[in-house]
């Protein structure tokens, strides 16, 4: 990073410095405590665990990301005030309890194959070459209980050994890639990657090229938004972004 | 037994009875042509084979380690299925399960076996499946060879269209539907189950003492040089006896007998190729349920040569 | 060729982990060999089935170094056929698992060339795992 200061890095800093004080002290009626990595911190109460974080002074660069439960990027590990269990999620969507032990994972350093989907036959087969340990699953359902999506995540490993694209393409669909499964796993298998290699080659294989976008492709071959692309490009910023925050939107 | 023959004498001749089928693994992908026939043929004796919904992969190969309990719970986990398949309604009062290949059924029935006879195994398996509801110890683990024991050889008999004469068919057992003794469907040492079939199929079935003879199960995966030996030696003294082709009911038996017999082929120039028959195939070839339920395309080395010389099949 | 070996706490704990994790009494064995002579795979072994018993019998865990251990394919020949009803490829079993257990494979999932791994059915591979991996 020798840029400190490119744009990025300073939105990145903006998002932060909104979370972090967007809160003064004295308007807080109710506080809660949360350990962090064993440490004790009071923090307000309704927080979520990424902003009670946050409000503790830490300040994350890596292991958070869009904030809104889509990006998978900062999973969390915690244990319930009372509990035994071991339970996960994503600290941006978890609120914090008091009393609630926590620490953050912010990568899974997991293996992800390296393939060429064009090359690959559409077969179980796949899933075998790339991913073996496919095989040594228990169905102890572990990633299942450990998936903060709600995903039956065993399942889906099941479709992958025996190879049913289809049904692990619609089971793992809203799988963010957050790695908790795998970091579970006592079979030691990276069920996330071995879903998205799935999803690849149902994608390609198993789907089929929709209608639509067979349509534009031909349009766009044919030049049809050749001069709308032109004009575009040759636009101003600021015309641009006048041209964006005014587009037409699907409605909501 | 005699549960399974007054459940079977339960339907009518015009009424179809649906049985909770486990498939496993192989079955959906390698061994394509083992499931498509056997369902067919089942069909056309009045049986729906019926797949568990949310089946999942049994682990195979039963765990041998007396304190290992966790390689226990993928088959348990398949028991509950069966079991809501009862709740649901989707087949009724109907505890038996069937499965097709021999390991699943071994690692099936070898864990109902303990669960049945050890109440702390069960229960902390459902402690451990707290998600899904417990397994009450009801499931009747079957081979489909002994579901069509159970149906009478006759009535099979009565269903062959196009009987496979002068088919010289060597029965492989293997080991997994022979041994253990509890878990085993017929003699250890000496089976007959598919000579019977076959023989109502009209076939010539073909004893070798390498029936029940271990073909080297999942050595083919670090060692297969010596697979390809066990089954030169299965295979060539079946040969040695009249034999044109194997049967057997094991997708990993399967495997190593017929495609292994390119490492075959390497080792003994001489050798000369016999096909392997999932012996359900035999089956719908001798009912006449036609091409689409066969899968030759599946089988290593090709049957159809023979089947056409013994115009079995349409030329 | 004789060999003499002295017994100590160790050897008898040895045997014990033995007979705890295959359930079965491995001290019953009156090495009468029909293991050995059913075996499918003896002649690929490096000792016989009947010489790992008597290995385990006296506790030494040298038995643990030898490759007929791992060529076991669990066919269950012996297990019908012993005339003292020890179930040996249990024990067989309890050896790998006391390798496997601390975290050493037998086999290298990823060292398996990939287009051997597209051709091999899936029970293959999981049987493998569950008898080679840890």
């Amino acid at each position: 990073m020798a840029d400190n200061k490119s744009p990025i890095m300073e939105r990145i800093a903006e998002a932060n410095k909104a979370a972090t004080t967007g809160i003064d002290a004295k308007d807080i009626k109710n506080w809660i405590t949360i350990y962090i990595m064993g440490k004790a911190y009071k923090v307000p109460a309704d927080l979520t665990i990424l902003a009670g974080m946050e409000y503790a002074g830490y300040k994350f660069v890596r292991g958070v990301g869009c904030r809104q439960g889509f990006c998978g990027a900062c999973a969390t590990v915690f244990r319930k005030k009372g509990d035994y269990k071991l339970q996960t999620g994503m600290a941006c969507q978890t609120r914090a309890e008091d009393g609630m032990y926590l620490v953050q994972i912010p990568f899974t350093p997991a293996e992800t194959a390296d393939y060429d989907i064009t090359k690959e036959p559409y077969e179980a087969s796949v899933f075998i070459k790339y991913y073996p340990e496919v095989a040594r699953c228990v169905s102890c359902n572990t990633c299942t209980k450990a998936c903060p999506q709600d995903l039956e995540v065993m399942d889906y490993v099941q479709d992958a050994i025996r190879g049913d694209f289809d049904g692990l393409a619609d089971v793992s669909f809203d799988c963010i890639q957050c790695g908790l499964c795998a970091m579970r796993c006592p079979a030691e298998i990276v069920q996330y990657n071995v879903a998205q290699l799935g999803r690849r080659m149902y994608g390609r294989y198993g789907q089929g090229v929709p209608d639509h976008l067979r349509k534009r492709v031909k349009e766009i071959n044919e030049g049809t938004f050749n001069e709308e692309m032109a004009k575009i490009t040759a636009c101003p910023v600021e015309e641009l972004r006048q041209i964006y925050t005014e587009r037409e939107k699907e409605p909501e | 037994m005699t549960t399974t023959k007054t459940e079977t004498t339960k339907t009518t001749p015009t009424g179809i009875a649906k049985i909770p089928y486990y498939p496993g693994c192989t079955l959906k992908t390698t061994a394509k042509n083992f499931e498509n026939s056997a369902i067919a043929t089942a069909r056309a004796l009045g049986i729906e084979l019926l797949e568990i919904p949310r089946w999942n992969c049994c682990g195979t190969v039963f765990s041998l380690a007396d304190d290992d309990l966790i390689h226990h719970v993928a088959s348990v986990r398949n028991f509950v299925r069966v079991q809501e398949m009862n709740d649901y309604g989707l087949v009724k009062n109907e505890n038996r399960l069937v499965t097709l290949c021999a390991m699943c059924f071994n690692t099936l029935k070898s864990t109902n076996l303990r669960m049945k006879n050890n109440a702390e195994d069960l229960s902390k398996i459902n402690d451990l499946m707290y998600r899904e509801e417990d397994y009450q110890g009801k499931v009747e683990v079957l081979h489909f060879l002994e579901l069509l024991k159970s149906l009478g050889f006759e009535k099979i008999r009565d269903r062959v269209k196009k009987p496979l004469k002068g088919l010289k068919i060597a029965p492989y057992y293997g080991c997994m539907i022979l041994r253990p003794q509890e878990i085993g469907i017929d003699d250890p040492e000496d089976p007959t189950i598919q000579k019977d079939l076959l023989e109502s199929l009209g076939a010539d079935p073909i004893d070798t003492p390498y029936k029940r003879v271990c073909c080297g199960s999942y050595q083919t995966v670090k060692e297969k040089n010596i697979v390809a030996e066990l089954a030169y030696d299965i295979l060539s003294h079946a040969q040695k006896e009249g034999a044109e082709a194997l049967a057997t009911v094991c997708p990993l038996c399967a495997f190593n007998l017929d495609n292994r017999q390119k490492e075959v082929k390497a080792a003994h120039p001489d050798f000369e190729e016999i096909p392997i028959f999932y012996v359900t195939q035999l089956m719908a070839i001798a009912f006449g349920l036609g091409n689409e339920f066969y899968g030759f395309d599946q089988n290593y080395i090709d049957p159809r040569p023979l089947l056409k010389k013994k115009a079995l099949i349409e030329q | 060729m004789i060999k003499k070996v002295e017994i100590t706490s160790e050897n008898d704990k040895f045997l014990n982990k033995v007979n705890e994790l295959s359930g079965e009494v491995v001290t019953l064995c009156d090495q009468c060999g029909t293991c050995s002579g059913g075996c499918p795979l003896v002649t690929e072994m490096d000792i016989t089935p009947s010489q790992w018993m008597r290995l385990v019998q006296l506790g030494l865990k040298e038995v643990l170094d030898f490759k007929a251990i791992w060529l076991c394919a669990s066919c269950f020949t012996c297990t019908v056929r012993c005339p003292r009803k020890i179930d040996v490829s249990k024990v067989a079993e309890a050896l790998r698992q006391i390798i496997l257990r601390k975290a050493i494979d037998y086999i290298d999932l990823k060292a398996i060339p990939k287009d051997e791994l597209a051709c091999l059915p899936q029970i293959a591979l999981v049987s493998a795992c569950r008898k080679f991996t840890g």
